[in-house]
Parts: C-alpha cells; sequence; structure tokens
C-alpha cells in the first residue's frame, strides 16, 4: 500500500518536472486505483464507474497545483475522488456518506476490467469541430502538439492553448451532464 | 473515448501549461487587493489629517496588527481550503484568538472608562456608522479577484474557502484603512472592525458556495 504512494508520488513529481512518460504513468496507474475504488462503491450504477473514473482524472490533472508535495500524493488524489464521487451522488439525488479516512483502502483495491466513458464522449461531440479533433490527435505514442496542431490548421502555441482549453470545457460540461 | 486516449491528452497538455500553485495566487490577489484599497483609500476617503502623529504612536500600530492578523488568519485558511486534502484550522484558530484579545481588550478599556456614557462614546467613536460598510466596499475588489482565482483550485469545501477568502480580504483591506480611520479604541475596533470584516466573510461564504464547486 504505501509502496503505491511511493510510485505514485514519485512518478507525479517527474510528471510535474516535465517528463511525460512518468506522468503518463502515473495517470494509468492512479487510473486503475479509481476504477476499483468507484466499482467498489457504485455497486447500483457500474455504467458509471468509467464516466467518474475519466471526470476525476480530468480533475487530478487540472487541479494538480493544488497538491502540496511535502504531503501525500494519494490523500490528496482520494479527497479529490471522493469530492466527486459525492458531487455524482449530489446530481443523482442519492445520499450516501464516505468516509474521510478510507484513502488507505483507496490503494488496496482489486482492479475491475476498464469499461468505457459515455459522458466523455457526449462532452467531446459538444466541442468545436478543431478542439474535438486536437483532444483525440495528441496521442504520446502518436502526433505530437505540433504535428496535431498542423492538422488542425494551428501552430504549436495555439494547439496547446486550444488543447489546454479544450480540457477545460470538458471538465466543465462532464460535471454539468446530469446536473 | 478510452481512458488511454483521455490520459494521452492529458500528459501531452501537461508539457504546455501550468497554473500556479495557491501561495503565489494568494500573494498576487493580496497584493492587487490591498493596492486597490489604497487607490480607494487615497482618491474617495484621504487620509487622517494627523497621519504623521499617528504613525509614532502605538494605537495606529496596534490596530494594524489587529487587521494584519485577521487577514493572516484568513490567509492560512484559504491557503489549506484551496486544496482537496486541506483543513482550516490553524487559520480559524489564530483567527479566534486575536478577536478574542481585541474583544476583551475592548471590554476592558469600556469598563474603567469613567461612566457608561463615556463607554458609549468609545463604542460609537466618530465613525461607527460609517466603518464597517466602508471596509465591505474597501475589500469587494479583493474578494471578487480571490473567488475568481479560487474557481482554478480544487476546495471540496467551497462555502468554508469562501469564508476563509472573505477574512482574508477583510484583514488586508482593513488594514490599508487605518490610514483613514482615526478610531483609537480598542472597543471601537472590536466591534466594526470585526463586523466589516465578518460582512465580507458572509458575502464569501454565499457566493463561494455555488460559485466554487468544480
Amino acid at each position: 500500500m504505501t509502496d503505491t504512494e511511493t510510485r505514485l508520488k514519485a512518478l507525479m513529481l517527474r510528471g510535474l518536472d516535465g517528463d511525460a512518460a512518468a506522468y503518463r504513468a502515473c495517470l494509468a496507474l492512479l487510473g486503475v486505483r479509481l476504477r476499483a475504488y468507484f466499482a467498489r462503491r457504485m455497486s447500483g450504477a457500474p455504467g458509471d464507474v468509467e464516466d467518474l473514473v475519466q471526470e476525476t482524472l480530468l480533475a487530478v490533472h487540472l487541479k494538480r497545483s493544488t497538491w502540496d508535495s511535502a504531503q501525500s500524493f494519494t490523500a490528496w488524489a482520494h479527497a479529490v475522488a471522493r469530492y466527486k464521487l459525492i458531487d455524482h451522488w449530489r446530481r443523482r439525488r442519492v445520499r450516501q456518506t464516505l468516509p474521510i479516512e478510507d484513502h488507505i483502502d483507496f490503494l488496496a483495491a482489486e482492479e475491475p476490467d476498464p469499461g468505457v466513458g459515455l459522458e466523455l464522449d457526449r462532452a467531446l461531440a459538444s466541442l468545436p469541430e478543431r478542439q474535438r479533433r486536437l483532444v483525440g490527435d495528441v496521442k504520446l505514442t502518436g502526433l505530437s502538439l505540433a504535428e496535431a496542431g498542423a492538422r488542425a490548421g494551428m501552430s504549436e502555441g495555439a494547439a496547446k492553448v486550444a488543447l489546454h482549453r479544450a480540457l477545460k470545457a470538458l471538465a466543465e460540461r462532464m460535471r454539468r451532464a446530469d446536473g | 473515448m478510452r481512458t488511454d486516449d483521455l490520459i494521452d491528452a492529458l500528459a501531452r497538455d501537461a508539457e504546455g501549461t501550468r497554473d500556479p500553485a495557491p501561495p503565489r495566487r494568494l500573494a498576487l490577489v493580496a497584493a492587487l487587493g490591498a493596492l486597490a484599497a489604497l487607490v480607494l483609500v487615497l482618491s474617495w476617503l484621504g487620509t487622517r489629517q494627523d497621519l504623521a502623529q499617528a504613525l509614532l504612536g502605538p494605537m495606529f500600530w496596534m490596530k494594524a496588527v489587529y487587521t494584519a492578523v485577521l487577514g493572516a488568519a484568513g490567509y492560512l485558511a484559504v491557503e489549506r481550503l484551496s486544496r482537496p486534502d486541506g483543513s482550516g484550522r490553524r487559520g480559524w484558530m489564530l483567527g479566534a484568538a486575536i478577536f478574542a484579545l481585541c474583544v476583551a481588550a475592548g471590554a476592558y478599556q469600556a469598563l474603567v472608562s469613567p461612566d457608561v456614557q463615556a463607554a458609549l462614546k468609545m463604542l460609537h467613536g466618530h465613525s461607527w456608522r460609517s466603518c464597517s460598510p466602508r471596509i465591505l466596499l474597501l475589500g469587494l475588489p479583493m474578494l471578487g479577484l480571490g473567488l475568481w482565482t479560487l474557481r482554478g483550485t480544487a476546495p471540496t469545501r467551497p462555502g468554508l474557502a469562501g469564508f476563509a477568502m472573505g477574512l482574508f480580504s477583510g484583514g488586508v483591506v482593513a488594514t490599508v484603512y487605518g490610514l483613514h480611520c482615526p478610531e483609537h479604541t480598542f472597543t471601537f475596533i472590536a466591534l466594526w472592525y470585526s463586523l466589516g470584516v465578518l460582512a465580507l466573510a458572509a458575502i464569501g461564504a454565499l457566493v463561494g458556495r455555488w460559485a466554487l464547486r468544480w
């Protein structure tokens, strides 16, 4: 368990220093943990699990500057996941309580298979065409920002800004999806 | 969309932009908020007539310490509450302690005054009607800017985070307001200054509740 914290934290620190591969690995590992965490608490609505995983990963990414690297990364990520789950229940009018201390348990769950997130696609579909293409094109193994930008008719700098705006818009739309 | 594809997009975005951490955001808000309050005080209210003399006496600085510590308490709370796993406890404790101290000093001053009339006079000062509303007005620019910048952070208790932002703003601008305000008793400060700061905190809490969701 603490092993996961050590790994996640080391990857995140390297990611914050600009190591994209480490950052990707951190999010992937976190995604597995999130899937298990949500699956266990949402047995009533398994179809929503992947939506929440994706919404939480987006939030982790966009809010990463609020992580204090002197503190536990897992506790921070768990707080984000917990907030997103409670928010999800609030929107669906479900009354539930979540213990604040269970971030230990957050590290120690079995690993269900990833499903497909539908809400993200819905949110994506509502973005302008150029932004949508850009989000789909920037695979870490595939196109670079400069290449993806060129395909959408943008400079690298413009593509950077457009991608960031698109991700923020996606996060906002997913949050309001069933509000 | 597969989660792996999303992660690819996020990793690409991480190469580009990076937001400032909460302390830097808040420092900028305080600097701009204090500047706005200073411009308002200088252009609208003017400094107190006896400012040069007042700077030499203790009460000017005692007032400044009280309001600055209130602001510091708000800062401590909001710096933590802007993070999903943060608690404002240290800030609340500091704020409650300095407020209690000021109220105690004010009560003492009122008790040792010659009679009830004198005590009431201290409580009213020269500006009891305008003090709290002015602090409120001076603080609105900083509060607005602060709430806006908090939208980029991740408070899981939006109402409390907004309250802390109001306390931070109130403390900072009440300190600037001291350049204008000639009041010189703890009795007055403990009531009317605190009320102005508290009003900002209440507005922060109300607005924060819906504006700071993410």
